[in-house]
């Protein structure tokens, strides 16, 4: 008899709806079987913004939002066993175990035991030149400002043995994202790193799931031509994982949005170059052979994902100081309203030049082509375009000089006083920005840690 | 004007890595399969974004889905590392691949 597990996705990044684990939960309850959820709350550039939080507070550098996460769910999966998996971690494992303690005990859930895995930061374990000298695999080829972060993709055997360990909930740093998956999959199957095919079957639900709404209509609907309905409430996916490699993926009962063919086809492909051939730290996941058959409403079988042996090196982000990014946007609209964008931006040209504002800015006229343009302007010059209507300037310019950066916003904001007649809603801002490239670091570098805690010890 | 594009046979959508973006294609109908793939060339594909400094573009099939996959290198002006775009990632570019035009002779 075949055993299944079921992991339900909480959050497909950072930003995600805070609430939507809540139907998912809801639904988990009423399944037989082992029971997961798993948030994904870590971008590539998002650790290094936290690690820099870090720095400036030791008890800070973890996902920012995951008690507004945690809070609405953490009390019903203690209940209902369902133990939860996320990179909450971030840059501060340890800070946010000790945030979920907080919230367990207020809860009443002092027994609660949390998982804390680590080792994915570099830093420390290897020195900045050594790691500056790791071979690249994609990003920069060097780059100008200062080291911030270096953390390598974990995968899903530290998540197993906390699993293993009796943690009712796991937060890790970086890990691949199908880790959280993969994880849960090799604690409740046995399965082990040679298991290729078992490993390519979790991986593929990881991968399918780990994006939240975007297998289930969200990141989809196109009105007239793919219709979603009900994104308002859009229900979040469920994974049900069994030990022969089946993998259905439907999502909460009762919600909005849909799980059919073609957005499951669309997730599978999402952020994926050799289909052949998706690395991660567990298995290369071979997809070309995968098919999908509808099973029911909002339910589709996914067969034929095959693994071959992981890569020898793993993946490391590092990522530096990028310097400011700064950004202006200023709207004309009504008669002539192209003319005097595009009067706008000469002017802008001439300040820059004047003040010595000498690295290549992009300047974009919205409403005539800007998002799909480059920043030579090519499509816009070669298009017509009319003279009235609504458009909005855009500049834009990157520097590793906070000064110059703000000077290029500033002439943004002068153009009210200074600039063609009528504009109106002026934004703009200078970021700080982050700079990232990939690099391969020897599995005998890598020492992943594993410790379980509970919530009453975590003080 | 009023030729067809793509947009009106497949559905896509876009995923980055540094410079570079994968766009996949779906056609809406299984059977469009085979006339897309003849059709939806890597040559096709790179001169589409040649505007954008696309320098290759590699293709992959999955006739189960079925499905292409595109890579193309360099199209990202940097991607979040460098773009001064305002979608540095790239993720609208997918409809811009939809936008093409079907009939070749139609095209700017």
């Amino acid at each position: 008899m075949t055993k299944t597990i079921h992991i339900g996705c909480g959050a497909g990044f950072a930003g995600d709806r805070t609430d939507a684990a809540v139907p998912v939960v809801a639904d988990l309850r009423r399944r037989e079987g082992p029971c997961f959820l798993v948030f994904e709350t870590l971008a590539e550039r998002t650790l290094a913004a936290a690690q820099r939080q870090r720095q400036s507070d030791p008890d800070a550098g973890h996902a920012p939002n995951l008690l507004e996460f945690l809070r609405p769910v953490l009390a019903d999966c203690a209940a209902a066993g369902i133990r939860i998996v996320s990179n909450f971690g971030s840059a501060n494992p340890r800070a946010a175990a000790a945030r979920i303690a907080e919230l367990a005990r207020d809860l009443g859930l002092d027994d609660l035991r949390i998982g804390i895995v680590e080792g994915d930061n570099l830093l420390g374990v290897m020195a900045e030149s050594e790691l500056r000298a790791l071979p690249a695999l994609e990003g920069l080829d060097a780059a100008a400002g200062g080291m911030i972060a270096a953390n390598v993709y974990l995968g899903g055997a530290p998540i197993a043995e906390a699993l293993d360990r009796g943690a009712d909930v796991v937060v890790t740093g970086r890990c691949a994202d199908p880790a959280l998956v993969v994880g849960p999959a090799m604690h409740a199957f046995g399965w082990g790193i040679g298991d290729l095919d078992h490993l390519a079957a979790a991986t593929c639900a990881g991968h399918l799931v780990e994006c939240g709404a975007q297998v289930t209509g969200g990141y989809f609907a196109d009105p007239g031509r793919k219709d979603v309905g009900g994104l308002d409430q859009v229900g979040f996916p469920i994974a049900e994982l069994s030990d022969d490699d089946g993998l259905v993926i439907t999502k909460a009962a009762g919600t909005g949005g849909a799980v059919d063919l073609r957005t499951v086809k669309e997730q599978l492909l999402y952020e994926i170059h050799d289909p052949s051939a998706y690395l991660t730290p567990d298995v290369t996941l071979d997809l070309t052979e995968v098919s999908l058959a509808a099973e029911g409403p909002d339910r589709v079988r996914v067969t034929g994902a095959r693994g071959a042996p992981a890569p020898e090196t793993l993946k490391a982000t590092l990522s530096y100081d990028g310097g400011y990014l700064a950004e202006g946007e200023l709207s004309y609209v009504g008669p002539n309203a192209r003319r005097r964008a595009e009067l706008a931006i000469d002017i802008l040209r001439g300040r820059n030049a004047a003040r010595g504002l000498n690295q290549a800015a992009r300047y974009d006229v919205m409403g005539t082509m800007s998002i799909f343009d480059g920043d030579s302007g090519d499509l816009r010059q070669a298009g017509s375009w009319p003279d009235d209507g609504e458009y909005r300037v855009r500049g834009a310019l990157r520097s590793m000089d906070a000064a110059e950066a703000k000077a290029f916003s500033d002439e943004i904001t002068a153009l009210y006083c200074c600039g063609p007649a009528g504009g109106g809603g002026l934004r703009t801002q200078v970021t700080p920005q982050i700079q990232t490239s990939s690099a391969l670091v020897p599995r005998a570098r890598v020492r992943p840690q594993v410790a379980v805690v509970s919530a009453a010890e975590l003080t | 004007m009023g030729g067809r594009r793509l947009y009106d046979i497949a559905h896509a959508r876009a995923g980055d890595k540094g410079n570079r973006l994968n766009i996949a294609v779906f056609p809406f109908d299984d059977g469009d399969f085979a006339a897309l793939s003849d059709f939806l060339t890597e040559a096709r594909v790179l001169a589409h974004f040649a505007h954008r400094g696309a320098t290759a573009v590699r293709r992959y099939e999955l006739p189960k889905l079925p499905a292409l996959n595109f890579v193309i290198d360099d199209v990202l002006e940097g991607g979040v590392n460098g773009s001064l775009g305002l979608d540095g990632h790239g993720k609208s570019l997918s409809f811009h691949l939809l936008a093409m035009p079907l009939d070749p002779a139609s095209t700017e």
